[in-house]
C-alpha cells in the first residue's frame, strides 16, 4: 500500500506511468466523448417541456460536476505538497488549477446559453450559477497567486495554503449562497430537473460525467508529463527514457 | 524555562497589542483614511442612484456592507507591509511565541482601530442612507463581527501576498470571493431587522464565523507569513 503511494512521489515512475496510461486513456476518452455526445445529442429522448434545448445538459452538468471535484483535487495535491514537500504534488496542483478553471468556464458558458433558451435571459442570479461564478474566481485567485511568485516552490506553497483555505470555505459559500437565494428567489424560475430524470436521459448523462472525469485525468497527465520534461531536462533518467 | 514561556504568552500579547496600537495612533491617518473612504463611497451612492430616501433605504444594507468590505480590504493591504520592510515580521517568525499566536496582537490592534471604530460610527452613515435608527443595534452588532471575520480572512491573503510586488490587487482577487458568506449573512441580518424579521439567525452565523475564524485563520496566517518570508 505505502509503496504504491511512495511511487507517486518519484518523477521517473510517474513519467513512466503517464507514458503507459496515456496511449490507452487518450483514445478511450476521445471515443467516449464522441459516443456520449452522439448518444446524448441524437438518441436520448426529447424533453417534453424544453424540447431539444435541454440536450446541453450533457455538456453542462458533467463540466460543473468535475469543476467542483477539480478544486478538491487541487487542494488535496496542495495538502500533500505542504505536508510532505513532494515536488510532484506542486506540479499536480498547478495542473489542476487551469483545467478546473476551464471546466468552470465551460459550465458557466453552457449554463448561460441554456438559460437564454429556457429562461429567456443570459444571466440569472440563481444560487448554483452564482456559486459556480465564485468557484471560478477561487480558481482565478490560485492561478494569479501562482503567477505572482518568481520562485515556483514558494508559489506552490502559497497556492496550497490558499486552496486549503478555499476548501474550508467552499461549503460555507455554497450554503450561504443557497440561503441568500432563498430570500431573493423570483417565482418565474423553476427547475425542470427537480422532477426525477428518466433513465433514458440519465445513462448518457452518467456516461458523460465519467468521460469528463477521464478527460480531466488525461489533461492532468499530459500536463504532468510536459512539466516533468521541463523540470528534469538535465536528468539522466529522462534522457534514457527519451532516447530509449 | 518552559514555565516562563507559558506565562509570557499572555503578557506578550498584551504588550504587543499596546505596541501596535501606539504605532497606529502615531500615524492616525492610517486609522482615519479607511473611515473617510467609507464615508466618501457612501456619499457616491446617492449621487449615482438619486436622492430618493425610499429607494436608498432599500439599498442601504447592501451599500453599507459592500463599502465596509472595501474599506476592510484597504486595511488588509497595509497589514504586514511595514513589518516586512523593517524586519519585525522576521523577528516575529523566529520568536519563541508560536507565530500563529504572535500575529494576533497586530490583528487585534488593527481591528480595534478599524473594525470597532467603523462599526460604532456606522449608525451615522446608516442615517444618511435613510436607515431607521432602531436597526442601529443590529447594524453595529453585525459589523462588529463581520469586520472581525473579514480581517481574519484578509490577513490570510495579506500574509500570502505581502512578499509579492504589487500585491494589492492580487489580495483583492484572492479574498473577495471568500468574503461572500460574510456579506450575505451581514446584509441578511439587516434586511430581517428592517422588515420585522428575526436577525438573530444571521447574527448567530456571524458569531460562528468569528469563532471558527479565530480558531483556523491564525494557522493559515502563520503558514502564509512563513511562505512570504521564504522560511
Amino acid at each position: 500500500m505505502w509503496r504504491i503511494i511512495h511511487q507517486f512521489g518519484s518523477p521517473p515512475w510517474v513519467y513512466r506511468f503517464c507514458d503507459r496510461v496515456i496511449p490507452w486513456l487518450f483514445p478511450i476518452t476521445v471515443l467516449a466523448l464522441l459516443a456520449g455526445s452522439v448518444w446524448g445529442l441524437l438518441f436520448a429522448p426529447t424533453d417534453y417541456k424544453q424540447g431539444d434545448s435541454y440536450r446541453i445538459i450533457y455538456i453542462h452538468v458533467p463540466a460543473a460536476v468535475v469543476a467542483l471535484a477539480g478544486y478538491y483535487v487541487m487542494a488535496l495535491a496542495g495538502l500533500v505538497s505542504l505536508v510532505w514537500r513532494i515536488k510532484l504534488a506542486d506540479t499536480a496542483m498547478r495542473a489542476a488549477a487551469p483545467i478546473g478553471a476551464a471546466y468552470t468556464a465551460i459550465a458557466l458558458i453552457t449554463g448561460a446559453i441554456w438559460g437564454k433558451l429556457t429562461w429567456g435571459a443570459w444571466w440569472v442570479w440563481d444560487a448554483r450559477i452564482t456559486s459556480m461564478l465564485i468557484l471560478f474566481f477561487l480558481y482565478a485567485g490560485v492561478i494569479a497567486l501562482f503567477e505572482a511568485y518568481e520562485n515556483k516552490t514558494v508559489a506552490a506553497r502559497a497556492c496550497a495554503i490558499l486552496s486549503l483555505v478555499g476548501t474550508v470555505n467552499i461549503p460555507i459559500i455554497y450554503k450561504s449562497v443557497d440561503w441568500w437565494y432563498s430570500l431573493h428567489q423570483p417565482a418565474s424560475i423553476k427547475f425542470t430537473e427537480s422532477s426525477a430524470i428518466d433513465a433514458s436521459m440519465l445513462y448518457p448523462l452518467l456516461g458523460m460525467i465519467i468521460t469528463f472525469y477521464a478527460l480531466f485525468a488525461l489533461l492532468m497527465m499530459l500536463y504532468l508529463k510536459r512539466s516533468l520534461t521541463e523540470d528534469y531536462a538535465r536528468s539522466a533518467w529522462l534522457h534514457k527514457r527519451l532516447t530509449a | 524555562m518552559t514555565e516562563a514561556r507559558d506565562i509570557d504568552i499572555l503578557h506578550y500579547c498584551r504588550s504587543q497589542t499596546v505596541r501596535h496600537l501606539i504605532l497606529i495612533l502615531r500615524s492616525p491617518s492610517e486609522m482615519i483614511n479607511p473611515l473617510v473612504f467609507f464615508l466618501l463611497v457612501i456619499v457616491l451612492f446617492p449621487l449615482g442612484l438619486g436622492p430618493d430616501p425610499k429607494q436608498l433605504s432599500i439599498l442601504a444594507p447592501g451599500i453599507l456592507w459592500v463599502v465596509a468590505l472595501l474599506s476592510n480590504l484597504m486595511i488588509c493591504m497595509r497589514l504586514f507591509v511595514d513589518d516586512l520592510e523593517d524586519g519585525s515580521l522576521e523577528q516575529l517568525a523566529m520568536a519563541r511565541v508560536p507565530l500563529s499566536v504572535a500575529v494576533l496582537p497586530q490583528l487585534t490592534a488593527s481591528w480595534l482601530a478599524s473594525g470597532l471604530l467603523l462599526s460604532l460610527v456606522s449608525p451615522l452613515f446608516g442615517l444618511m442612507l435613510g436607515l431607521p435608527l432602531d436597526v442601529a443595534p443590529v447594524l453595529v452588532a453585525s459589523l462588529l463581527m463581520g469586520t472581525a471575520i473579514m480581517l481574519l480572512l484578509g490577513a490570510v491573503g495579506a500574509a500570502l501576498t505581502v512578499g509579492v510586488q504589487r500585491g494589492g490587487i492580487l489580495l483583492a482577487l484572492l479574498i473577495l470571493p471568500l468574503y461572500v458568506p460574510v456579506l450575505i449573512a451581514g446584509t441578511r441580518s439587516l434586511n430581517e431587522a428592517l422588515h420585522g424579521g428575526d436577525p438573530t439567525v444571521a447574527l448567530a452565523l456571524l458569531g460562528a464565523g468569528v469563532t471558527g475564524g479565530l480558531l483556523l485563520a491564525p494557522l493559515a496566517i502563520a503558514a502564509g507569513v512563513r511562505v512570504s518570508l521564504q522560511l
